[in-house]
């Protein structure tokens, strides 16, 4: 017999729905559906009252309509009514109609809920039921705030029965997720726990989906539930698949319950009582094992039933994450299922082995399935699993296979689906950079992504490799190279010709050499394209060419009448137009010396987190992800952010001590303020000595050496989870140092493991000794290690401490350079002058004795000295705060007007760092990958009273030194700025200007200062 | 969490949909048609898994869906399903259609959309399983059969007895029987001798 009567339906509702299907048209169809709701509403208006059937029927068809697409705007009261109705069959039409058209109508609200509370209270399990569906299926806050308190009593009342406390768990759980906060925990708490062992396998199985949930906020109530999910799970994987005979679904015993029960035991580490953790390894075992035998049903549901409870432990091993053995075996069971002839199975194979990659123990052995991944990569038909393959291809990425998964992706990226291209474009930049040991692959791979997917190439890519190129003083040529060599294809796509425009610009002058790639060709090369490309490229462009003015002075009238022409001078494009007025003058009216300064090469980035990283994860969308992938990012994040050894020594160059700064500024024309070299080969030293495991030193952990040279106490390394402090002595040649690790956090950090490195030659040299510490630091904890040191022979590099733990499942890895320097190890010793002579005497071998003499590349003026070490100040100019700025520009402006000769490249330091600051601010960080730095843009639409006192503050400067003239020049080119300032906005700056200029000192003296000095004070 | 439950034939007319996560009406029928045209373009024996669409909230969520005959069945699920897990509870979605219509077809999800949902409320309960058991679903499905026939044969006889007489479309009774001229010409009778 069917359950369903198919017979004594409504007959109305079954002509309506007939009449619905015979329309022959759209619009027939509407037109009915029209009749219909015309006839409804009027029955409802109606002074008849109707009674409960036709109600029900009306209702019927208003939610038939409403699933065609139509809005249902009433209806709503009848429906309540029928909510009140003693029939079984209105009171369920009213509940459903309810809860699919669901409505914010507050006074609707107080009836619906008031039918509900009655249901509850009525004790009749079929109208509870009902109720509980209700509730669980709006599941809005009013609901919560009526019911929430009702419900878990319904739970746990001894007489309840069985169907009603599995509605009533889910019911809670609806709940608990919608509004947490209303869902009071209390003495209900342990008896929820306790229905795992309920007799009827439904209302176990709600209840481990309520627990799941509660346990995820609040742990340590629901402890006890493990012990009793193992416990239950190991029943249930033990039984004969008959044994439960109606929860066994194709042979499979309870399959829905054991997932959830592996589920519930993913929120919590692996049990601690050896007793339950021994059950729970032999349920996994099991579950394992059973994977491996002959299936019972050739029934797909059979081998999916099955599969989900494998995979749901699989998981669950991954989550633990403690026993490499089950790992391994997981491992090798999901290298079978990338095989299986199931898609599904290869799907979810690829999915579960991204998050194993990110386990120490088995990130080797998912390696050992790169060949089967690419393959599916190439041959799977579906576009999701592929997918799959190329996450799991970016998570099984190192060093060792970079290139290999990176080429893979690149030549999959021209035949991938537009869907995905994006993220596959970011994910081959990132690992391209990540694990790029020769930055020349980098180059070419990013030039290549640029040539297969140039659409999908985002800007922070291209920002990307304009970044390295920058910070890697020993991949610019080849760069440069490269993309003169990219741009001569007859098309190429227009992030080429940026990429090419900006690094020309920077570095054409090192292939210029060549006769095939000479300025004037480079030239041409990039202007064939300019009428191709779009305003912003080709405002980047323009910045090329007036790099190139400054580069190669051969091109200049070329590039000036290009300039000059009227597509330019007077485009329609404010900024094309502006950039080429501004360029020409500069071009034509400052002198060599002032190009060269304010043109210079663009100093290194500061190093960051990949903005391309950054992209990647807002692609992904927030949260709402599990805690496996959470983890798994956090790692990628750890990887990235700790850098590996290009850009550390890249972030170590772009941090100059402000002496080294000045240094470069009052060095004439421009020094590139490149790394020191030795810093960066100091580091990729370290590096190459030690293996791949230990990470790059930690940033700022150079600094903190230095101060230890002389230091023997305090910390040395701090970061959020970690700090590290030092106590050391040294007497002769031996030393102690007491290490202390101090942990920040309150959660354990577990395999806690510091190991110093010494390079090879320093192992000789020094003989350090100690004892391994305690694999566990508890939260808030602090513990101590002692080395001690011995000084055999003298040696320059410093060991390396390398710690390794893991926090909250993410493997941490710092390295930092131990401040055990040679200096250490000196002793004073009292001497007689006598003995000293004769004993400085006594170095009188060739070897002993070195001297060198080296011209000083200025002359010790103590007036420009006096000046310099004022100007050190102008370090301060990349200060954000604007007082201080203003501060700043008073001190030089004071400095440049009482210095009776300013120095003449004074005045370029200034203003180079002026224009620099307005390039580098932290306003508009775009500015400085799309301008050159230098002159260029302080007259620009975001024209400040900052940079107006800037320029105020130069103008003595330039006067005095540069004579009347070019001071004049200089000024006529201002007031072109200020005048193309518009109205409103140029008018107080217009002003300030002319008051500049009109007061403009041939020579800058005190009494000039004074009348601008309310200038300052005002904008402060 | 399942946040929604979309069942749709091969030309994307929906033949149920249901939402356990609120979206206003023209959303809903969005996501429908989004869903649909992205089922739609999948082979058949490709996998039953993929990315939600970017109105149910991209890749965070999956849909999981299995095609019979001329109905897709897809379920919206969060990253908390199991994925395998919600194709079997689809196929025993299925499976109970078929014990209780009897050979369940597109027609008797038109026809019985009410009882459609009721056997859909006993698996799934506000985006959450319920009950797998199939017997156990069909058992409650009889039961309530037997309620709404005790309560559609004695008690509500009457109350169908006197809307069926309201209801009842009498052919129009003319109020005045015109009859036209009645010419009825009486025969002349032969005089009676």
């Amino acid at each position: 017999m069917p359950a369903v009567s198919k017979g004594d339906g409504m007959r109305g509702l079954a002509v309506f729905i007939s009449d619905i299907r015979n329309c022959k048209s759209k619009e027939a169809e509407i037109k009915r559906i029209n009749k219909e709701l015309a006839n409804i509403r009027s029955k409802f208006k109606g002074d008849k009252a109707l009674d409960g059937y036709s109600k029900k029927k009306y209702v019927c068809k208003l939610l038939f309509i409403f699933l065609l697409g139509h809005d249902i705007d009433f209806g709503h009261m009848e429906a309540v009514n029928l909510l009140s109705s003693n029939r079984y069959t209105e009171k369920q039409i009213g509940y459903l109609f309810i809860s699919v058209l669901v409505n914010s109508n507050s006074e609707l609200i107080r009836l619906i809920n008031n039918a509900i509370k009655n249901d509850l209270a009525s004790r009749n399990p079929t109208f509870m039921g009902l109720a509980l569906h209700c509730i669980a299926n709006v599941g809005s806050r009013e609901m919560a705030e009526a019911f929430a308190g009702e419900i878990p009593k319904i739970l746990v009342a001894g007489d309840t029965m069985d169907s009603v406390k599995q509605s009533a768990a889910l019911c809670l759980l609806r709940l608990y997720r919608a509004s947490p906060d209303l869902v009071p925990m209390g003495d209900w708490t342990s008896r929820v726990v306790h229905l795992l062992n309920d007799q009827h396998l439904g209302v176990v199985t709600a209840a481990t989906s309520l627990i799941t949930t509660l346990a995820q906020k609040n742990p340590e109530e629901f402890k006890t539930s493990v012990s009793l999910a193992v416990s239950r799970l190991s029943r249930i994987v033990t039984s004969a698949s008959t044994d439960l005979q109606d929860y066994t679904y194709y042979f499979v015993p309870a399959p829905w319950l054991s997932v959830k029960l592996l589920r519930l035991l993913q929120c919590y580490p692996p049990p601690e009582d050896p007793a339950v953790r021994g059950r729970l390894t032999e349920c996994l075992e099991t579950i394992l094992n059973k994977a491996q035998e002959p299936p019972k049903s050739k029934k797909v549901q059979h081998s999916n039933a099955k599969n989900a409870v494998l995979f749901e432990a699989i998981s669950l091993i991954i989550h633990h994450d403690s026993e490499p053995n089950l790992l391994v075996r997981a491992c090798n069971q999901l290298g079978q299922f990338l095989q299986h002839r199931e898609t599904n199975l290869r799907y979810l194979a690829l999915e579960s082995m991204c998050t194993l990659a990110s386990s120490e123990f088995s990130h080797e052995a998912v390696k050992t399935h790169i060949d089967t991944v690419i393959n599916a990569l190439k041959t799977e038909r579906d576009v999701s699993v592929r997918q799959r393959a190329v996450d799991l291809l970016y998570a099984m990425c190192d060093r060792s296979n970079a290139q290999q998964i990176v080429a893979e992706m690149l030549s999959y990226l021209e035949t991938a689906d537009y869907s995905i291209r994006e993220e596959i474009v970011l994910k081959v930049a990132i690992l391209a950079e990540k694990y790029a040991v020769d930055y020349t692959w980098y180059v070419d791979t990013i030039l290549n992504l640029i040539r297969i997917a140039g659409d999908y190439v985002s800007e922070e890519v291209w920002y990307r490799v304009i970044q390295i190129v920058i910070n890697r003083d020993d991949v610019q040529g080849y760069a440069a190279k490269t993309v003169f060599e990219a741009l001569q294809a007859p098309a190429c796509h227009e992030n080429l010709v940026k990429v090419g425009g900006y690094i020309l610009g920077e570095f054409g002058n090192l292939i210029a050499g060549d006769p095939r790639s000479s300025p004037l060709i480079q030239f041409d090369l990039l202007h064939s394209k300019f009428h191709l490309c779009s305003v912003p490229t080709r405002a980047l462009l323009l910045s090329t060419y007036i790099k190139f003015v400054n580069l190669f002075p051969e091109v200049k009238t070329t590039i000036q009448d290009v300039l000059r022409s009227d597509s330019q001078l007077k485009n329609a494009d404010v900024e094309l137009q502006q950039r080429a007025v501004e360029y020409l003058r500069l071009s034509s009216v400052a002198s060599t010396d002032i190009l060269a300064t304010v043109l210079e090469e663009m100093p290194p980035f500061p190093e960051r987190e990949s903005s391309i990283l950054a992209k990647l994860k807002k692609k992904k969308g927030p949260s709402t992800v599990t805690d496996l992938e959470e983890a798994k990012r956090e790692r990628s994040v750890d990887v990235n952010g700790a850098p590996e050894p290009a850009p550390a020594s890249a972030s170590a160059a772009s941090t100059p001590s402000p002496s080294a700064d000045l240094l470069g500024l009052g060095a004439a024309p421009p020094a590139p303020t490149g790394p020191p070299p030795s810093a960066g080969g100091l580091l990729v030293d370290v590096f190459s000595d030690s293996a791949s495991a230990v990470a790059p030193l930690a940033p700022g952990s150079e600094d903190n050496f230095a101060r230890f040279v002389c230091k023997n106490n305090g910390v040395l390394f701090e970061n959020q989870l970690l700090q590290i402090g030092l106590k050391s002595e040294f007497r002769q040649n031996l030393g102690r140092m007491f290490i202390f690790y101090g942990n920040k956090t309150s959660t354990q950090f577990l395999n806690f493991t510091p190991t110093l490195i010494c390079a090879d030659d320093l192992q000789a040299n020094l003989n350090l000794q100690t004892k391994p510490v305690d694999p566990t630091v508890d939260g808030g904890a602090q513990v101590q290690q002692v080395v001690n040191i011995e000084c055999v022979s003298d040696f320059t590099e410093a060991p390396v401490l390398n710690i390794q733990f893991r926090y909250g499942g993410t493997f941490q890895n710092v390295s930092v350079k131990l401040p055990i320097t040679l200096n250490k190890f000196f002793q004073p010793t009292e001497m007689a002058s006598q003995d000293f002579f004769q004993r400085w005497k006594q170095l009188s071998n060739p070897q002993q004795e070195v001297q060198s003499i080296f011209k000083a590349k200025h002359p010790m003026d103590t007036e420009i000295t006096k000046a310099k070490l004022l100007l050190g100040r102008s370090s301060d100019l990349g200060q954000h705060s604007l007082k201080k700025l203003i501060l700043t520009l008073q001190t030089l402006w004071a400095l440049a007007s009482s210095t009776p000769k300013p120095p003449r490249l004074d005045a370029c330091c200034v203003w180079s760092r002026i224009c620099k600051l307005r390039c580098t601010g932290s306003r508009c960080a775009q500015a400085r990958t799309l301008f050159p730095r230098g002159y260029v843009t302080y007259c620009r639409s975001s024209f400040n009273p900052m940079q107006a006192v800037g320029l105020c503050v130069l103008f003595p400067c330039v006067s005095a030194t540069l004579g009347d003239h070019t001071a004049h020049s200089t000024m006529e080119h201002l007031s072109t700025c200020t005048s193309s300032l518009g109205p409103g906005r140029g008018w107080d700056t217009k002003g300030l200007l002319t008051g500049t200029t009109a007061g403009l000192p041939v020579q800058g003296g005190p009494g000039s200062m004074k009348s601008r000095q309310p200038v300052v004070q005002s904008t402060n | 969490m399942i946040q929604a439950i979309l069942v749709f034939n091969n030309h994307g007319k929906p033949r149920l949909v249901r939402f356990y996560q609120r979206f206003p009406e023209e959303i809903q029928q969005q996501i429908v048609r989004e869903t649909f045209h992205l089922v739609l373009k999948r082979d058949d024996n490709i996998c039953n898994f993929l990315e939600g669409g970017s109105l149910i909230g991209g890749s965070d969520y999956k849909l999981i869906y299995r095609h019979y005959a001329t109905l897709y069945f897809v379920f919206c699920v969060d990253s908390s399903e199991s994925e395998l897990g919600i194709l079997d509870l689809i196929q025993v979605f299925v499976e109970t259609l078929d014990k209780c219509f009897e050979n369940v077809c597109e027609l008797d999800l038109i026809f019985h959309m009410d009882k459609v949902h009721y056997i859909l409320q006993e698996v799934v309960m506000g985006g959450m399983v319920l009950e797998t058991n199939m017997n156990e679903i069909v058992a409650q499905m009889e039961a309530q059969n037997r309620l709404e026939k005790s309560e559609g044969g004695l008690s509500a006889a009457p109350a169908r007895a006197v809307s069926a007489v309201k209801n009842m479309n009498l052919p129009e009774i003319p109020r005045n029987i015109n009859i036209g001229d009645l010419n009825i010409k009486v025969p002349n009778l032969s005089q009676f001798v």
